[in-house]
């Protein structure tokens, strides 16, 4: 069983198509991992598919960085 | 007469709204002679009935109600899990309420758009994510030629028409990278029950417009949207294909 920041991870890396190095904590989406909007909206999509939650627009928009997407699914899932 | 980059669409599935007669059953026999399997869509049991034994083995017909709440998303959850993929999408299910605008209902208005624009917009959201999965997908509106041109006593069907257009080029343009494309086939005046519901003044003045001289046939149409579909049309997106016998050249 992954940890859950195990299952982010993997999620950015399938989405984005980048390498599991490149997935540090800080790492923004748009400006280090070369997603662009649609690749964001699909990314947020995906993580709601995998943990089964639906992730408002207002809190999507937050989601920028590696470290972010993990908060917030530790924050939300039960 | 088929070669690999047009009216080959062996091992792919098509979805076509509104395939019990008219252009939406000759677009579903066109890609079923492609090699596609089928799903049609039909308001009633009869006529999702009559699109099964027309498709035979090659696909089969389900009932749809676009403005049912719900009924969209879930006919695509279901093709999604029986057949595993959408890869082309046919929005052709439409409707007219006729009456010029000073005696036009709001409700004639909003049945209009809401079964030929806004379940376009749902069917649309609930299809594309698998296409953009994929990383291939095909969807075609069905406009018509009146989007671009009006005609009297149909404002509400050329808004929605005309509101087509404009939304499938948006669409076009965000999900291009994706390989899906996103194109509309405006039908001029086609022999289908649809026009045979006309007036005689009405076919009249339509024909003096007409430089062919003739209606069009359904098969005609499925023609245009099949080349869409096709492999070799990969990078034509946000076009529209008139095909109305040249009584509106854009």
């Amino acid at each position: 069983m992954s940890t859950i920041e195990e299952r982010v991870k993997k999620i950015i890396i399938e989405q984005l198509g980048v390498k599991e190095e490149e997935v540090k904590p800080e790492a923004s989406f748009e400006n280090d991992l070369g997603a662009d909007s649609l690749d964001t909206v699909e990314l947020v999509m995906a993580l709601e598919e995998e943990f089964e939650t639906e992730i408002p627009d207002e809190e999507a928009e937050k989601i920028r960085t590696v470290q972010a997407a993990i908060d917030y699914i530790n924050k939300h899932s039960s | 007469m088929t070669s690999p980059l047009i009216g080959n669409l062996d091992g792919q599935v098509a979805l076509v709204t509104g395939a019990t007669r008219g252009i939406g059953k000759a677009i579903a026999e066109a890609f079923v002679a492609a090699g596609a399997t089928v799903i049609g869509t039909a308001t009633s049991e009869n006529g999702a009935a009559t699109i099964s034994s027309y498709l035979g083995d090659k696909g089969t017909g389900k009932v749809l109600d676009v403005t049912a709440e719900g009924a969209i998303e879930a006919l695509i959850a279901d093709v999604q899990s029986n057949y595993g993929k959408i890869d082309i999408l046919v929005n052709n299910a439409g409707i007219t309420r006729d009456n010029l605008l000073m005696r036009m209902k709001e409700d004639e208005w909003e049945q209009v758009l809401n079964t030929n624009l806004t379940a376009v917009f749902k069917i649309c959201k609930a299809a594309m994510r698998g296409m953009m999965k994929n990383r291939h997908g095909r969807i075609i509106n069905i406009g018509s030629v009146v989007g671009t041109t009006g005609n009297p006593g149909q404002a509400n069907y050329c808004a929605a028409k005309a509101g087509l257009i404009g939304f499938s080029k948006a669409l076009a343009k965000e999900i291009a990278s994706r390989g899906v494309t996103v194109n509309a086939v405006a039908p001029g005046f086609i022999d289908t029950d649809m026009t045979k519901a006309l007036t005689d003044d009405q076919r009249e003045r339509i024909f003096d417009t007409i430089p062919a001289a003739r209606l069009g046939k359904p098969e005609e149409i499925a023609a245009a949207v099949l080349f869409l579909a096709s492999p070799g049309a990969a990078y034509v997106t946000g076009e529209t294909i008139h095909v109305n016998g040249g009584m509106n050249m854009a």
